[in-house]
């Protein structure tokens, strides 16, 4: 008995000692998608002579409010996940100091979508609708090519979604119909609604429970997803593939894009290290890690793509755009008209 | 699981009026308390009533709106709540009957997997139904029908989770019930209708009061069920309050439910406990009150019960091990046909790291993390559960009143909870020792009901022998409360491990990454595409149940032996 | 009007009655007299229908009762031990029960529970709780109870057992006397000899499932009929001896004049009953004392093995002389 408790507390010290232990140590605050090689995290800590802390705290939103909540006693030096629909909120909250990393140099204008600096264009992805290739294909039917062909009756019923107000993705593929039908996106979506949509609380439910495309049981061949998914059924095969089982849809403002920014959090006793890390996440080692990673496309041009990426995720040449301004203000109201056409 | 884990407390009033008058009882009293008292102020109390006086707001009291939102969470979930126990008792008591009055075969293997559910993740749970009732489960194969995302389901996850309570005790206090009541009223010329109505059932009235209870709390603070199973169209008080906080943020709307879920959980704890305490227990009779049936009624009615309490119980838990050895995926080149097969592939990835990742853990290390922090939380919780056991045993009234408290913590909203620890612990939360401080707080009020009954089913006579040959009080709890409670501790330890290893909210509250356990795992495999993602989050998943019902077993191994 | 035929049962694969008949006359007191573990309690609740037997009839009135006759339908009374009085009634509600069963309307009900309460002097305790009697004051209220729909038949399941002594003595003779005015035909079990001697008409002794005696208490005094029976009721001393001739037996005690109902052959072994004889009567027997204990009205001497009686408090290691006389046990 003595000797487990004396186990236990020795386990309880080891746990402690994790947290402090390395020269200097950086806190970096990120989403609970966020992933990168072991290596490349490596190199930064010996080139710095730094430890790294991730503390990861829940989806993009939960980890912005937790962000904002505490912006007096910062948990963190440098917050990764905050993507452009939440942009103006977190620079509302002004949590951020401004830093302008060289590196941006490398980064195409289109991604920088803040000017004051105080985030940095890290990643970006497309939410896109994925089909089922194999159904189509054996039903004959032809792939919708647009947002309008959804709500024609051979779609009836095939279509599942995010429900925008828990998922970020529904939110996404809500703004992508926002930009692209402006004030009458109401009514589309109660055509949708007419045309037998389904529409789940989660991306892993829509995916892994409706999709058809993903492991062969759910009853919707489509699904709101990422432009990227696919590229991800080739890697994640049970048994080798030579082509995605699934595709998306990139028709004009099908897609909706998502940017995902980094920024120093107010208040950092951290500063140097914390620009450190800026420029080592726009830095081409940590853009060519990312795609396999997280599956999002990274921002730097100078970044190769895998050959997964290649060969199976499409990127849509005309994605939906909102400022996000826009989106800050009017999200709420969006959803809720949503909600209302759902109902 | 201890036969007396939910029963009534045996409460020597003689006993507890000497302790009122004796002087240096105080002092003890005081240094009972102390330590379990300061853990929940500051990790409880301290951090919750700071975000909620952050967040709430008393302007939202007159905001119409935000009062009707209120008002409909509160309905719907009174509403599910109260369903969901009727229908647990519509099991749960002729299953009550069949475990207090039968001897069958097969009768304890049956009794252990009733209550398997209650101690299971609810990540497991919501898994296991889905594998066998989803879109993508064994049963879509056979006739398709909406399972996920409906009421039903959520009712039929509820009822699969708390039928136990109702078992353990109505039938625990039938098992206990006197048999010459029944046979006096029998003899004075009742039927077995009017024994039923006039003797037993008056005479059950408050365990059935205290098991009603129990089961409308829990199903009342249900969050990972309805979530999991029913989706956030359910708005329940706390799916409400989790959506107001972290995806359409609402603040003081959330501090506004949490306050009104506080409230209900504190009236439901209050009667509980007056309830438990007021209902001294029945002499147990010292022959076994059950028997083989005799009739051909009794026959088919435990014929008819065995097979639907397996059924019920034993489907969910075995198609998810199933659907983790199963591949039921398309084939990809020349697709059509859905692939079956048996397939070892999702446990071999589980030792893969495929992307090199720096978070990658593998199987073995995210359950020696689960491990870790599971007796950790066992450590924590007995620490802080034995003084507070030991005093409740025999409450002064002061003490009377500190009861329901220690209940709260099953009340509180987890996300509200963790963002009280984020503002009040701040850089130190990444700490990884917060995580079985978490865990403890949820495991605590189960390891005190757990223990006091057992502590106070102590005679005080046997306490009195020990310190007349001359025991100092440490060495009495030593020689003589420890070994007899040694049974109610592993009942305790086991709450509280099964509780930390499906424990999920507040794992996920501030984690570090390098250190998931293994319901994180689940999550993280579940957060990515590809079939075979999904099939190591069913093998993960079927891990932990292992663990769990490993945990469980010994526990009643050791009760039954 | 009780009659049971050749009754069987088994308890967890071991013969627990093994034939057991007997008839129970009307305004007759019977008593299932045995140790522990006889047997008698199965006996009493496959009466009252709460256990089937596995073999064997129980007639009432010649009519079956055994397969048939549901325990609430057959009328009959019962007490037990521990009350089992209904703890979530109060003492007015407890003895109304039965009454309430048959549907006896409630002016009914108040007068004969009134009646009894005033049999079994508990006047005035209606509406008191259960708990707050004391275990005579309890037994009153479950004998009040099981009397209150005036039973065809009333049943006593070691009722006394849980009293104390001066308590049971008091209770026992208040039973006897409602006993023996209401005239309801009653069994009484119960391992307590006193008891039965107080209480019964007729005494079954129950032993090894089988009943070994039946007779009214003097007579099983008389001829206890087994060793076993003899040293049960603690009866004389029992002994071994051979014949030596028809009307003469050799014991370790001496030769003893034997007068049987049968005639013995010479050299056969038999089971003895030696009693002190009072006067003249008997054979004289010479006992050095080896201890002697106080016994109300006599002592007790303990002189090879066996017991005597003597007026006067003899000295240890004195020699005493005795008259006894000896009875062969069949």
């Amino acid at each position: 008995m003595k000797k487990i408790i004396t186990l236990l507390l020795s386990f309880v010290f080891l746990l402690s000692s994790c947290a402090s232990k390395g020269p200097a140590t950086l806190t970096v605050m990120t989403h609970s998608s966020f992933a990168v090689s072991e290596e490349i995290v490596k190199s930064f800590e010996t080139a710095n002579n730094v430890t790294v802390n991730f503390v990861q705290s829940g989806d993009a939103g939960e980890t912005l409010n937790k962000a904002i909540l505490t912006k007096d006693a910062p948990i963190a030096d440098v917050l990764f996940g905050v993507d452009n629909t939440f942009l103006s909120r977190a620079l509302e909250a002004g949590i951020f100091e401004s830093y302008a990393s060289p590196s941006l140099s490398d980064v195409p204008a289109e991604f920088k979508l803040d000017s004051s600096n105080q985030t940095t264009p890290i990643d970006f992805g497309d939410v896109c609708i994925n089909y089922d290739k194999s159904y189509f294909a054996e039903k004959g039917l032809l792939v919708p090519q647009s947002l309008e062909d959804l709500s024609k009756p051979e779609y009836k019923d095939l279509l599942v979604m995010e429900n925008p107000a828990t998922s970020s993705t529904g939110l996404a593929f809500l703004l992508a119909t926002r930009a692209h039908f402006g004030e009458d996106y109401v009514d589309y979506w109660k055509g949708l609604r007419q045309n037998g949509l389904v529409v789940v609380d989660g991306w892993e439910t829509a995916y892994y429970t409706n999709f058809s495309g993903s492991s062969g049981r759910g009853a919707q061949p489509m699904v709101v997803s990422y432009g990227s998914s696919p590229a991800a059924e080739v890697v994640f095969a049970e048994t080798p593939l030579d082509d995605a089982p699934t595709a998306s849809i990139i028709g004009p403002d099908s897609c909706f894009r998502q940017i995902e920014f980094a920024g120093i959090l107010k208040g950092t006793p951290n500063r140097d290290l914390a620009e450190k890390f800026i420029d080592f996440m726009l830095s081409t080692d940590f853009q060519n890690d990312m795609p396999l990673q997280m599956f999002v496309y990274p921002v730097n041009q100078n970044a190769t793509l895998p050959e997964a990426f290649v060969k199976y995720s499409q990127a849509p040449s005309q994605p939906a755009v909102l400022s996000p301004e826009d989106i800050s203000a009017n999200r709420d109201a969006w959803i809720e008209a949503w909600t209302e056409a759902m109902k | 699981m201890q036969p007396n884990f939910f029963s009534h407390r045996d409460v020597d009033t003689q006993r507890s009026k000497i302790l009122r008058v004796s002087a240096p009882l105080w002092r003890t009293r005081f240094y009972l308390w102390l330590v379990p008292i300061l853990f929940l102020l500051i990790f409880f109390f301290f951090p919750l009533s700071k975000i909620l006086g952050l967040t709430f707001n008393p302007s939202t009291l007159t905001d119409s709106k935000t009062i009707s939102i209120a008002l409909d969470a509160v309905r719907f979930t009174v509403y599910q709540a109260t369903l969901s126990t009727i229908l647990t008792f519509i099991l749960g008591l002729p299953s009550a009957i069949l475990f207090a009055r039968f001897n069958f075969r097969g009768k304890s293997l049956l009794r252990t997997l009733t209550a398997i559910p209650f101690m299971l993740p609810t990540v497991v749970v919501a898994a296991g139904f889905n594998s066998l009732l989803g879109p993508r489960g064994f049963f879509s194969h056979v006739f398709s029908f909406q399972f996920q995302g409906t009421l039903t389901a959520i009712l039929i996850a509820h009822v699969f989770y708390n039928t136990t309570i109702v078992i353990r005790i109505v039938g625990g206090a039938l098992a206990r019930l006197d048999p010459k009541l029944e046979q006096a009223a029998r003899s004075l010329g009742a039927d077995s209708f009017r024994v039923w109505k006039d003797v037993t059932l008056p005479l059950l009235r408050p365990s059935l009061l205290a098991a009603a209870l129990l089961v409308f709390l829990f199903d009342f603070t249900s969050f990972g069920v309805i979530l999991l199973l029913g989706g956030t169209n359910f708005s329940t008080l706390e799916v409400e309050i989790y959506l107001r906080v972290l995806k359409l943020p609402n603040l003081p709307l959330a501090a506004l439910l949490s306050i009104i879920q506080l409230a209900f959980t504190l009236v439901i704890s209050f009667f509980y406990s007056r309830i438990v305490s007021q209902t001294t227990t029945q002499t147990a009779p010292r022959f076994s009150t059950s028997r083989p049936p005799k009739t051909f009624r009794e026959k088919i009615f435990i014929a008819v019960s065995v097979i639907l309490l397996f059924s019920f119980f034993f489907l969910p838990l075995i198609s998810l091990p199933l659907r983790s050895f199963t591949r039921l995926e398309a084939d990809r080149g020349d697709r059509g046909q859905v692939q079956y097969g048996l397939t070892g592939d999702y446990y071999k990835e589980l030792f893969v790291n495929r992307r090199d990742s720096l978070f990658y853990v593998p199987p073995i290390q995210a359950t020696v993390n689960s491990l870790g922090f599971a007796s950790l939380t066992v450590l924590f919780s007995l620490l802080l559960g034995f003084p507070v056991a030991f005093a409740l045993s025999k409450p002064t009234q002061l003490e009377k009143i500190l009861d329901p408290l220690i209940m709260l913590p099953l009340g509180s909203s987890a996300v509200m909870l963790g963002l009280g620890f984020i503002i009040t612990f701040g850089r130190s939360l990444s700490s990884p020792v917060f995580i079985p401080i978490a865990h403890t707080l949820i495991a605590f009020p189960f390891v005190v009901r757990a223990l006091q009954p057992a502590i106070a089913s102590i005679p005080e006579r046997l306490r009195h022998a020990a310190s007349v040959l001359g025991a100092s009080p440490f060495r009495v709890w030593q020689t003589v409360d420890f070994p007899i409670l040694r049974r109610a501790t592993l009942t305790a330890a086991t709450f509280a491990f099964t509780v930390s290893l499906g424990e999920f909210g507040a794992t996920l509250l501030l984690s570090r990454p390098e250190l998931p356990t293994i319901p994180v795992a689940i999550s993280r495999f579940l957060g990515q595409a590809g079939g075979l993602n999904y099939g190591q989050a069913m093998a993960m998943s079927t891990i932990l149940m292992s663990i769990t019902i490993l945990g469980i077993l010994v526990m009643e191994k050791e009760n039954y032996a | 009007m009780l009659e049971l035929k050749n009754i069987f049962k088994t308890y967890e694969g071991k013969p627990l009655l093994k034939n057991i008949s007997f008839t129970l006359r009307s305004d007759e007191t019977i008593c299932l007299l045995g140790a522990s573990g006889s047997g008698k309690s199965t006996l009493l609740r496959m009466i009252a229908g709460l256990e089937s037997p596995d073999e064997g009839r129980i007639l009432f009135n010649g009519m079956d009762l055994a397969q048939k006759t549901p325990p609430h339908l057959r009328d009959f009374g019962l007490v037990f031990q521990d009350y089992g009085l209904f703890p979530h009634l109060n003492i007015f509600d407890n003895i109304a029960f039965g009454l309430k069963m048959r549907k006896v309307p409630p002016a009914q009900i108040q007068e004969r529970v009134a009646i009894l309460l005033k049999q079994v002097n508990l006047l005035g305790f209606e509406k008191r709780d259960v708990t707050e009697l004391s275990g005579g004051e309890q037994q009153r209220v479950a004998l009040a109870r099981a009397l209150a729909p005036n039973p065809r038949l009333l049943m006593f399941d070691e009722p006394l057992g849980a009293l104390d002594r001066n308590l049971k003595e008091d209770l026992l003779n208040e039973l006897r006397e409602i006993l023996h005015r209401t005239k309801i035909p009653s069994i009484y079990v119960t391992h307590d000899q006193e008891e039965a001697f107080a209480i019964a008409d007729r005494i079954l002794l129950l032993h090894d499932g089988e009943i070994v005696r039946d007779g009214r208490p003097e007579e099983i005094w008389n001829d206890p009929g087994s060793i076993w029976a003899a040293n049960f009721f603690g009866i004389g001393n029992t002994l071994n001896g051979v014949a030596v001739l028809p009307n003469k037996v050799k014991t370790e005690f001496g030769v003893f004049d034997l007068k049987c109902r049968h005639k013995h052959v010479k050299g056969e072994k038999i089971s003895l009953l030696m009693r002190q004889a009072s006067g003249a009567s008997g054979q004289e027997l010479k006992l050095k004392v080896e201890d002697v204990l106080f016994k109300r009205e006599q002592f007790q001497v303990k002189s090879r093995g066996g017991l005597f009686f003597v007026r006067e408090k003899p000295k240890i290691g004195q020699i005493i002389h005795l008259r006894v006389k000896v009875e062969c046990l069949a």
